[in-house]
């Protein structure tokens, strides 16, 4: 690299008063005219403005300039906005160079520093574009599909909408069917819609779209490449069922020898039994049955009758020799959509959950009064009887500093709507133990107003204790009426926590594996809380539903739809501009050391074992500079951060 | 007239000197083609034989060791105006190498330890050296002991550099060489390969592209397997830091390169890089467990700057303003 015969303009922004106000942009012009190689220098009201524009443009033209450096905000903000400048005038756009003097400089500092400031930086920048070389944009081809990760309404809303417009998507789910918690609930909040009469149809759509793979029972192991071409690998655990032969008639369950249902029905949260062979709930999809290995006698002993086997006779859809397979697809974006867990209950030792069998969670109450749940949508106590009072008590694990501080959004509401449920279906005295109300949406406080004069009452206080009352399985809660001004002690049959929304378990182990970030309550971030609410830091994946933190269903399901249209709109451009800050090796130096082979995130460093040297793959890399800093023999170098350039601007810095 | 050669030691070991001798049987080329006008360790040449010489008129002088007393600068500077080319020879005169580990501590603390402190020194009244101390009416003169080691490039303009602690006979060899056929590289580099020592490493092969380092071990720790890259074993091998050249020689001998070589020319700081690339081999993405990991290494500073401590840009005890 030789330094070349720079001609250089310097273009100072007043950005109104926001540079101007703090730096004296005439002193800077003075000064930047004494630099070497600056044959203009300028300032002006608005750079970006068209006019501040056309200044670049003329000088280029006029007065020959070969690099161009412009002092004003940040290059987040406006590069694109010279570079192209730049191109416009025939100036290859790379050998433009922004200086931040606005959040850097003139927004940080005050007095005559600001200036002095100002000028460290301009000259730093004026003598590293000396050495910025001439660069092409690479164009990637977007490949045309999509993966969904989640199948809960987030999930399938965002794989539908894709579909529909003739995107191909993956909807990949880690249960044995699609649904998420919204399968579990009998009636939705504010409406009271019956949950499975407006998802059931979602679900089966999904299935039926041909655009649409379905793979349940399945988790993404691995993620590689970037925007535009991700390869992803999925684990598919084995159900023992072939999913192509099972048509979903259920004789093998009938069939099974075990007469009754003997195991934890995970879907109905262990409030009734399955077989070893079940379907995991009557609208589940796909309509496929699954083994569990723990419980089958044929697993476990490899003795049994197989009568499930003779019932399903010639469909023979059942292998107890299926293995796990690993699946590869490559797909344009990805959309996180896996959602929420509740809050652990038992660890608030007082509320007795675990200890006393008349607490529920509002899950299990969920599923009790569900139509298709554990009871026939009977509201019962495990001891078979109708409760007479019950008391809900919001705000468990939310807005709590020895728990989770957030608010989860939903809790007022659905305890709102458990507690009509409740009463519809019980004709029960309920309690409401609430903290604040919160009813922020609409029809939100209408509904409020309603259960409120069906008679539900509403005491304002924390629960302070559950323990039991005389006999009966009776328990008292005990709580401050902080608007009656004292403490009362209510009896009541059942008691029922409404639980907030927390990050899943493993929300950690797959941000990291999607290399996106998370808040630090761990859920996952993103880009922007206002202008970008389902992008995240990382190009192509964005976000749907309460992943990205807690919400409910209206705003999950907007959410997704806006996750799938920034989707598509990005498979729709087919290709994408990357910068071509990327790495190279110096093939005439590498010793084949391969310390930089392993550490590229994006895999685009291989190793040539004919000629001993490391290559990259400049179409995979991302230029982030990992390799170069690694490479210990100072044989990796990268566009527009080659080292004369960057030693170039500490000086100037320094000097 | 055959060319003119001077040998001189500076702060160092006696290693590079052993250097010239082991050039054995090709000790006497060497002899035969030039004519060696100084050599204090074999020849019994004197400062002021040096210094009657007319400026330029060595054709080169091999200067081994670091700069740490007011003596050696002398004597390098003297060299620089005799001699048309000035080799820095050896790890110590390149980059202030095992002498240049000093500048961890202040001079004070050098002499206390090596003149009061050590277990070994009988010196009751603990007398210090001194420059100047009178004896008999005599005034005796001691070279003054400078606040810190410098290479030699830090002292005079260096023309080219040797690398090695010791180098091998056969980079002298080919210097020498050279020197007489008048084929020399451009002003300022190092005679030797520009690449890592991976390259000319036997074990090459051997070395795994991706490396997951769970544990380092020191090499009296394990039974080292003779054919496998050292690194892959979890020995601190700094040889994909280190310029080749050396022919792999501890490597050979079934140890880790420990960097005497130094960089390649486009790194600026060896110790950076070297820990740069050996800590992102590390076998972990957890924090804690990355620095469990790199505790292992004992030393950090001397392993990793156990050769180029008083170039390194971050300088381990900042220099008092004026020596
Ligand atoms: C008791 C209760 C009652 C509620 N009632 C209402 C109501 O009446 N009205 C309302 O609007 N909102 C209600 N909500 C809120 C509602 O549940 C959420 O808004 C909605 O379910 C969010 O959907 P989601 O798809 O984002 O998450 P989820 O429903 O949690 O779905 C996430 C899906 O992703 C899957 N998944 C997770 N991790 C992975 C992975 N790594 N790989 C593959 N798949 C994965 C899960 O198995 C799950 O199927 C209620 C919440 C609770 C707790
Ligand atoms: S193998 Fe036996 S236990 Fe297992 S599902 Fe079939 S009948 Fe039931
Ligand atoms: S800069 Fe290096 S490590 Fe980073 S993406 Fe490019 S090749 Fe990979
Ligand atoms: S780290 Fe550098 S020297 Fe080693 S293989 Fe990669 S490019 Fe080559
Ligand atoms: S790391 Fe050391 S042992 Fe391994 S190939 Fe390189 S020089 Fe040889």
């Amino acid at each position: 690299m030789t330094q070349p015969s720079a001609r250089i303009g310097v273009y100072i922004c007043h950005c109104g008063t926001n540079i101007a106000g703090t730096v004296d942009v005439a002193a800077l012009r003075e000064y930047a005219a004494t630099l070497p190689h600056v044959v203009v220098a300028r300032d002006y009201k608005y750079m970006c403005s068209d006019p501040g524009q056309e200044l670049i443009k003329t000088d280029i033209a006029e007065n020959g300039l070969n690099r161009v450096v412009v002092a004003a905000c940040s290059p987040h903000l406006h590069e694109h906005t010279f570079r192209s400048a730049c191109e416009e005038a025939g100036l290859n756009p790379y050998l433009c160079h922004m200086v931040n003097i606005r959040e850097h400089d003139s927004w940080v500092h005050t007095g005559p520093a600001a200036t002095e400031k100002a000028k460290d930086l301009l000259r730093a920048a004026v003598q590293r574009v000396v050495w910025n070389e001439p660069l092409e944009r690479r164009q990637i081809p977007i490949r045309q599909s999509v993966l969904v990760v989640g199948g809960g309404i987030a999930g399938i809303h965002a794989a539908l909408t894709l579909a529909n417009a003739g995107k191909k998507v993956y909807l990949v789910e880690r249960e044995p069917s699609i649904g998420g918690h919204m399968a579990m609930f009998d009636k939705t909040f504010p409406t009271l819609d019956c949950a499975a009469c407006i998802l059931t149809p979602k679900m089966t759509a999904v299935k039926s779209n041909p655009n649409i793979t379905l793979w349940t029972y399945s988790e993404v192991i691995s993620v590689e490449g970037y925007v535009g071409d991700f390869r992803v690998q999925v684990r598919r655990k084995p159900r023992y069922v072939i999913e192509d032969l099972c048509v979903g008639c259920l004789e093998c369950v009938e069939a099974c020898v075990y007469k009754q249902p003997k195991f934890a029905d995970e879907f109905n949260l262990g409030l009734s039994k399955r077989k070893p062979i079940y379907l995991p709930f009557p609208q589940a999809v796909p309509q496929v049955v699954l083994i569990d290995p723990e419980t089958c006698i044929e697993f476990k002993s490899g003795k049994c009758k197989k009568t499930c086997v003779e019932a399903c006779g010639e469909r023979n859809a059942i292998d107890f020799n299926q293995k796990e397979t690993i699946e590869t697809i490559e797909v344009g974006a990805i959309i996180l959509a896996t959602g929420y867990q509740t809050f652990d209950a038992s660890r608030i030792s007082y509320y007795g959950y675990g200890t006393y069998p008349n607490v529920y969670t509002a899950l299990e109450v969920e599923r009790l009064i569900n139509a298709s749940g554990p009871t026939g949508g009977e509201l019962v106590l495990r001891d078979g009887r109708k409760p007479r009072t019950v008391g809900i008590i919001h705000c468990v694990g939310s807005r709590d500093e020895h728990t989770n501080r957030w608010c989860s959004r939903v809790c007022c509401m659905y305890s709102l709507k458990l507690a009509h449920l409740v009463k519809e279906r019980t004709g029960a005295e309920v309690y409401n133990f609430y903290i604040d109300m919160r009813t922020p949406g609409k029809g939100f406080e209408e509904f409020y107003n309603r259960v409120a004069e069906e008679g539900v009452h509403f005491i304002r206080g924390k629960v302070a204790d559950v323990y039991p009352a005389n006999g009966d399985g009776q328990l008292t809660l005990k709580v401050e009426d902080t608007l009656l001004g004292q403490v009362r002690k209510i009896p009541v049959d059942m008691v029922i926590l409404a639980v907030g929304l927390e990050p899943r378990a493993d929300a950690t182990e797959v941000r990291r594996m999607f290399n996106i970030s998370c808040s630090s309550e761990g859920w996952f971030l993103e880009r922007h809380p206002k202008l970008a609410p389902v992008n995240t830091f990382t190009d192509g994946i964005f976000l749907a539903g309460c992943c990205q933190g807690p919400k409910d269903i209206p705003d999950t399901v907007a959410q997704a739809g806006a996750a799938a249209a920034e989707a598509f709109q990005l498979l729709d451009l087919s290709a994408i501009e990357m910068e071509p800050n990327t790495a190279y090796v110096l093939e005439g130096v590498c010793s084949g050391c391969k310390t930089c082979v392993g550490l590229c995130p994006y895999n685009a460093i291989s190793f040539l074992a004919d000629k001993h040297v490391a290559h990259i793959n400049e179409a995979l890399c991302k230029g982030c500079g990992t390799c170069v800093a690694a490479c210990p023999s100072g044989s990796i170098r990268q566009h527009l951060f080659e080292d004369e350039q960057i030693f170039e601007e500490v000086h100037g810095i320094m000097a | 007239m055959k060319p003119k050669v001077a040998f001189y030691w500076c702060a160092s070991c006696g290693g590079c000197e052993e250097a010239v001798v082991d050039l054995a049987e090709k000790v006497l080329d060497v002899v035969a083609a030039v004519d060696i006008v100084f050599w204090p360790v074999a020849l019994d040449f004197k400062r002021k034989d040096v210094e009657a010489m007319p400026d330029g008129s060595i054709a080169a002088a091999f200067i081994n060791g670091a700069i740490r007393t007011s003596e050696q600068e002398e004597m390098a500077h003297l060299l620089r105006r005799k001699a048309q080319v000035v080799i820095a020879f050896g790890a110590c005169a390149q980059t202030g190498g095992i002498p240049g580990l000093a500048n961890l501590y202040d001079r004070e603390s050098v002499l206390a330890a090596v003149y009061r402190e050590s277990p070994s020194t009988a010196n009751a009244e603990g007398v210090l050296p001194q420059p100047h101390y009178p004896v008999n009416g005599e005034a005796l003169e001691l070279p003054v002991f400078h606040e810190r080691v410098r290479a030699l490039n830090q002292v005079i303009p260096v023309d080219y550099s040797i690398p090695g602690c010791p180098p091998t006979p056969k980079l002298l060899a080919d210097a020498v060489a050279a020197l007489l056929t008048g084929r020399l590289p451009e002003r300022g580099a190092v005679l030797a390969p520009d690449k890592a020592l991976c390259e000319e490493c036997p074990r090459r092969d051997s070395k795994p592209e991706k490396l997951a380092i769970q544990q380092f071990k020191r090499p009296h720790e394990t039974l080292i397997e003779t054919d496998k890259c050292l690194l892959a074993q979890g020995l601190l091998c700094l040889g994909p830091a280190t310029r080749a050249g050396c022919e792999a020689r501890c490597i050979q001998g079934n140890m880790p390169c420990t960097g005497c070589f130094g960089a390649t020319s486009r790194v600026r700081d060896f110790g950076a890089k070297a820990l740069s690339a050996i800590a992102s081999l590390t076998g972990s993405n957890d924090e804690a467990e990355i620095v469990q990991i790199l505790e292992n290494i004992p030393d950090p500073v001397g392993s990793f700057y156990r050769y180029s401590l008083p170039v390194a840009p971050l300088p381990a005890k900042r220099a008092p303003a004026a020596e």
